[in-house]
């Protein structure tokens, strides 16, 4: 008996695809269709997952707990940590007030440290010329400063100033008395002139133990203030020159040893003395007495 | 004409278009087997251009190549469309896989549906005193067309030759001095009903028919060597359902046929004289036929298997003389009825007279024997020539009408609808029409 079955049985062995087999290895083998398979279904898969995941607050907080976790825990290894502050370059005063001003408590972690907002803040106080700040090995912050030295006093209208080398005034004194090594200035404007002033100190020679101090007049020149009440009226230009015609008019005749008010040396070529009222009226009697002499 | 311009020139702007795109399918839709194999135009040529063309072989490369078993096809037409779809589709979807990419277009090649071939003749005066490319159409145009016959298409029409004034055998008029343009062509016409069932068949694929052409022709482009081509020499393709036949001279088809017999009725003599089942009978005839029977074949004996239950009948056993015996009427038949149609077409005038044997039938062996009793002395057995990437198993003679498809492709020749259509027939250029005719009046 021959099975009823064998023409379909028959037809299964065709080789042929079915139109819908032949399409689809067609559509397969489109270029586009596969590379939407290959990414796009994979991407798509991947951020359906993972925004149905996120999807619930629990674990996004979870996950941000996580990573906060993770954060704090590389932060406060002890390799970052940084335990204590080293000041070079400062005198004791200006170090306790850089320890005042950087805001951090120590140990802090290296990760929260704003180098260069501490450095910026140390910089900004007066007495700090340049300031360097970095993490050294062992975890100590280290803050290099390079200070402002006070080179003269300044007596201006509001009171006695420490002012440095650069004209930066550093700090209010008192009285003169707290820094008697320091040479005296005074007047307005003197403060932006005090490497002439130190010049002009520095060429004083023989007047340096009766020197009481150097004032600026009418933010031009200098006048030498010397005890006694004795001035010396500098130049605008050379004044140095000028103080040294001074110092050796005053060696060869001993000139400023005797009742003088003020040497005007503003006209190189025209020194000017002016003498005190006692020794004017003095020299009148003596030259009366001279020409009554003479005249008898 | 006009219609015949419109449709041929779609196709082969599709083609252009597959080119572009660099990947095209080429189908030989044959009555034992359907090939299939995808080319990659890659544009560049590996011989950069001193070689000239490599014989057309440059330029593509083979990167799928499928065969099946053919079914519904019958004298290289198609006769039952869904099998015929079907065995398409397995080939394509073999040949798609092995290239790993989709292919649109199709250039299909059929070997039935009464191939008839026409030589047109056509003469004009030239307007200028050069040879322009408007001459070239108008000549071409002026050819008188036979009446062909209702129901039947031109597959191809080659200008073969131009004459300018005394001058005859120019291939490229063009740029030359004269007064008097003359052209030959070569039209074939095949039945329009096997070309649109083609079409229909290739269409319920999902692939667009980009070009359609003959099995003999292609079959000769692939099969015949150079020096072949240019002096003179006849291509027989003995296929499965169809035995085509091309003459080619100076590289041009001049004639081309096809004689509706082939291996399948070897087969089909086997199987009847024997007594037994096709698919026997094809085993036979390809691993034990022969047409020279030699004194060892009648010793040589062969079992006739079978499954009827009768012991008698299960039994037998012919000689292999026997095979033999029967084979060759049918094989000297076909030779015969080419000799016919070689000698119908004046092959015998041609100065060279070789003939090339090609396709699945020329691999009995003996063939060039007999063949050379029959069809003369210069026969040779041809093998399609090497194409890159081809496999090996796809270099056999019966593929040779699916290597010229790629030759075709690649290198198309000159055809009538690949020049510009003549300005005095041309609808849309009525304002050159214009324009001319105040040049002329004035």
């Amino acid at each position: 008996m021959q099975s009823l079955n064998g023409e379909k049985r028959m037809a299964r062995s065709d080789p042929a695809p079915s139109r819908w087999a032949y399409r689809f290895q067609r559509l397969m083998l489109t270029p586009v269709f596969r590379t939407l398979l290959r990414v796009g279904v994979p991407f798509a898969l991947c951020l359906v997952a993972t925004l149905f995941y996120l999807s619930a607050d629990g674990r996004r907080d979870a996950i941000r707990l996580a990573i906060a976790d993770i954060r704090a825990e590389i932060f406060n290894r002890p390799e970052f940590t940084v335990r204590l502050m080293a000041v070079d370059g400062a005198s004791d005063g200006l170090s306790a007030d850089i320890r005042e001003i950087v805001p951090y408590d120590f140990p802090v972690s290296s990760f929260d440290l704003d180098l260069e907002t501490i450095r910026q803040d140390v910089a900004g106080l007066a007495a700090v010329r340049a300031a360097s700040v970095r993490i050294r090995n062992g975890g100590v912050l280290q803050v290099d400063i390079v200070e402002r030295h006070p080179a003269v006093l300044w007596r201006s209208g509001e009171g006695l100033h420490l002012v440095d080398i650069e004209g930066v005034v550093l700090d209010d004194v008192t009285h003169r008395g707290a820094h008697p090594d320091l040479p005296l200035l005074a007047g307005r404007g003197a403060d932006r002139h005090v490497r002439e002033a130190m010049e002009i100190f520095a060429a004083t020679g023989p007047l340096t133990p009766r020197l009481r101090g150097l004032v600026r007049r009418g933010e031009r020149r200098w006048d030498v203030v010397l005890d006694r009440g004795q001035i010396i009226l500098l130049p605008e230009i050379g004044p140095i020159q000028a103080l040294e015609r001074v110092i050796a008019l005053s060696d060869a005749q001993d000139m400023m040893a005797r009742d003088l008010v003020a040497v005007d040396m503003r006209l190189s070529e025209r020194p000017t003395l002016r003498m005190s009222e006692g020794a004017v009226e003095n020299w009148w009697k003596i030259r009366n007495i001279s020409v009554e002499n003479d005249g008898s | 004409m006009i219609e015949l311009y419109e449709s041929q020139r779609a196709m082969r702007n599709l083609r252009k278009a597959a080119m572009q795109r660099g990947v095209v399918a080429v189908l030989d839709v044959g009555t034992s087997k359907i090939a299939c194999l995808v080319l990659r135009f890659d544009g560049i040529d590996p011989a950069g251009g001193d070689v000239g063309s490599m014989a057309g072989q440059a330029g593509f490369r083979v990167i799928g190549a499928a065969t099946t078993r053919s079914r519904g096809v019958r004298f290289g037409e198609i006769e039952a469309m869904a099998e015929t779809e079907r065995a398409i589709r397995t080939a394509v979807q073999a040949a798609q896989k092995m290239a790993n990419i989709r292919v649109d277009h199709v250039i299909a090649c059929f070997s039935g549906a009464g191939p008839r071939s026409y030589g047109l003749a056509g003469e004009v005066d030239l307007e200028g005193q050069v040879v322009s490319e408007q001459d070239v159409s108008r000549v071409l145009s002026a050819c008188d067309v036979p009446d062909y016959g209702t129901g039947r298409e031109v597959l191809h029409a080659q200008p073969v030759n131009f004459a300018l004034d005394h001058r005859s055998g120019l291939i490229d008029p063009r740029g030359q001095m004269g007064t008097r343009l003359a052209t030959d062509m070569h039209m074939v016409t095949v039945e329009a009903a096997a070309v649109q069932n083609l079409a229909l068949a290739v269409r319920r694929c999902d692939l667009e028919l980009a070009g359609v052409a003959s099995s003999s022709y292609v079959s000769g482009v692939a099969a015949l060597v150079e020096d072949e081509q240019e002096l003179g020499a006849a291509c027989i393709d003995m296929g499965g359902g169809t035995t085509g036949i091309s003459i080619f001279m100076k590289k041009h088809m001049i004639y081309a046929d096809a004689v509706s017999m082939g291996g399948e009725h070897v087969t089909n003599d086997i199987s009847l004289g024997l007594q037994v089942p096709p698919a026997t009978a094809e085993r036979l005839k390809t691993f034990l036929g022969g047409v020279m029977a030699t004194g060892m074949d009648d010793r040589e004996m062969i079992d006739l298997e079978g499954e009827t239950g009768d012991w008698e009948h299960d039994r037998r056993q012919v000689s292999r003389a026997e095979l033999i015996g029967i084979m060759r009427p049918r094989v000297e038949e076909i030779l015969e009825e080419v000799r016919v149609r070689l000698d119908a077409a004046g092959f015998e005038h041609l100065p060279s007279q070789q003939i090339v044997l090609t396709g699945g039938g020329s691999q009995i062996p003996g063939l060039d024997g007999l063949a050379s009793k029959i069809l003369g002395q210069q026969v040779r057995l041809g093998r399609p020539m090497r194409v890159h990437g081809l496999p090996q198993a796809a270099t056999g003679p019966g593929f040779a009408s699916a290597v010229g498809m790629c030759l075709f492709a690649a290198h198309p020749q000159d055809e009538w609808w690949d020049f510009e259509l003549p300005v005095e027939k041309y609808p849309a250029r009525s304002l050159r029409r214009a324009v001319k005719w105040f040049k002329d009046n004035w």
